[in-house]
């Protein structure tokens, strides 16, 4: 029953959030090649083939990270607070509780199990995208050649910079799902209350996000 | 049986509870009633321990739920079944999955075994072929019949009940307790029902406990409620002063 509740959960997360995330990232991709490329025209000195790197850098070590859970903590952390508030309300929690159910394992473990797994998948797909709205965006502009944007993609690819991703991803999902579950999970009173966690859990999610975003910054590079 | 000794329960400042006694019989419908806030909600929530009384004793058949820790509270939570106000269904799953959801969780029944179980008990309370249906597409008379064949899908040994009939037309609800009388009687299950119905009161109440502002007021069987002729239990049963003459005027 829980293996059957985490994949419910992930199912739910990663693919109820994946249009949101490949439009984002694609976009966010697009709009930070462009800005460097203007800069760059600017300082001649400085190589097109360049913006290929600094978009895979810019992606995999913040943009897609950061961006990917705050737009999770949006929509998959206001989801479970009030997922869970509507069933603290409707009595749902305390039937599964009259039934012996262990109502925090059931339906908290599970969510904060799924987001862990599915928010780093997530982030992964959103720099894969980033990196093509990227390409797609210097093509358009004709700022660079594809040799030369995949060339800059390539060069000086380090796998610890994948590595600080999956952790800061990681981390992000453990924080947006277990404070998103906190703020519903105790929620008292009616959908006025509801309502409130579910802007706490964003709010206080996102906040929680980039200080963690700024230690694992300071502590890991 | 269930006894409950000298329940107190507090919330903040505000004693909600102020020692109640009982006692509630195996194959009775007993029925605890009362006006809003008397305390019937958290009493029954106290029973079935979803509330921690302040102090006083909660025995099941001579096991004492207070002094229980969460593992051993299961054991006693799996002979309960609890039908709730608002029948607290789960939305995301159908009507074949809320009843077969204890199954899953706590038996290791074959799906065919779990299908037949299920079955029989959406046919006990007259809701074949809603298998496949959601909370959401049922009526509030069939939701709660839902709610009371997930209740008894484990075989209680206990059923609680709270304020079952509310929401519910006159007809639907004398069919809801109708059908926790026969369920009680079958099963020879301690039910304990909430409500401030007094057509359940007439028409199930085995045992009757009135509460009033926090204590039991008056404890008695519904023949002998109708002798009542003053008080708050008066004032209660016959709240309109149409009600009041009927029964001043009657000839017992």
């Amino acid at each position: 029953m829980y293996w059957k509740e985490i994949f419910r959960q992930a199912r739910d997360i990663g693919i109820g959030s994946l249009p949101i995330i490949a439009i984002v990232s694609t976009f966010i991709g697009g709009v930070s090649a462009v800005q460097f490329a203007y800069q760059f025209r600017s300082i001649s000195l400085v190589p097109m083939w360049w913006i290929g790197s600094i978009v895979r850098k810019g992606m995999i070590l913040e943009l897609a990270p950061t961006v990917s859970a705050l737009l999770l903590a949006g929509k998959v952390g206001s989801n479970i607070a009030s997922e869970l508030g509507t069933m603290r309300i409707s009595e749902q929690i305390d039937a599964y509780e009259i039934m012996g159910v262990n109502t925090p394992a059931y339906l908290i473990g599970p969510k904060i199990a799924a987001s862990v797994f599915v928010v780093p998948m997530l982030v992964v797909i959103a720099v894969v995208l980033g990196i093509i709205g990227g390409w797609g965006a210097g093509i358009l502009g004709g700022f660079f050649s594809t040799t030369e944007y995949f060339r800059g993609v390539q060069d000086g690819f380090d796998g610890y910079d994948v590595f600080i991703m999956l952790v800061k991803a990681a981390l992000f999902g453990f924080t947006l799902s277990s404070i998103s579950c906190y703020k519903g999970f105790t929620v008292q009173g009616g959908a006025v209350e509801i309502g409130k966690s579910s802007t706490q859990a964003v709010v206080v999610s996102s906040i929680v996000m980039m200080i963690v975003n700024f230690f694992v910054a300071f502590l890991l590079l | 049986m269930i006894e409950i000794k000298d329940i107190k329960k507090n919330f903040n400042a505000q004693q909600v509870l102020k020692g109640i006694s009982s006692t509630f019989d195996s194959g009775k419908c007993n029925l605890i009633i009362g006006k809003s806030g008397s305390g019937k909600t958290v009493t029954l929530k106290c029973m079935v321990g979803l509330f921690e009384p302040d102090s006083g004793i909660i025995s099941y058949d001579g096991r004492n739920l207070t002094e229980m820790d969460f593992t051993q509270r299961k054991t006693i939570r799996r002979e309960i079944g609890m039908l709730f106000q608002g029948t607290a269904l789960f939305d995301s799953l159908s009507v074949e999955e809320n009843v077969r959801f204890p199954l899953d969780m706590f038996t290791n029944q074959t799906e065919e075994e779990k299908r037949e179980r299920v079955n029989f008990c959406l046919g006990r309370v007259n809701l074949p072929n809603t298998n496949k249906k959601f909370p959401g597409e049922l009526s509030g008379g069939m939701k709660k019949r839902v709610g009371i064949a997930r209740a008894i899908v484990m075989n209680p040994k206990y059923l609680f009940c709270d304020e079952p009939n509310s929401g519910l037309d006159p007809k639907t609800a004398i069919v809801i307790d109708d059908l926790i009388r026969e369920i009680t009687i079958e099963y020879n299950m301690t039910t304990v029902v909430n409500t401030h119905d007094m057509n359940s009161v007439m028409g199930i109440g085995d045992k009757v406990l009135f509460l009033h502002e926090g204590l039991k007021y008056w404890e008695g069987t519904k023949e002998e409620i109708m002798k009542i002729t003053d008080g708050e239990l008066f004032d209660f049963i016959f709240a309109s002063d149409f009600l009041k003459d009927l029964r001043r005027n009657a000839k017992y």
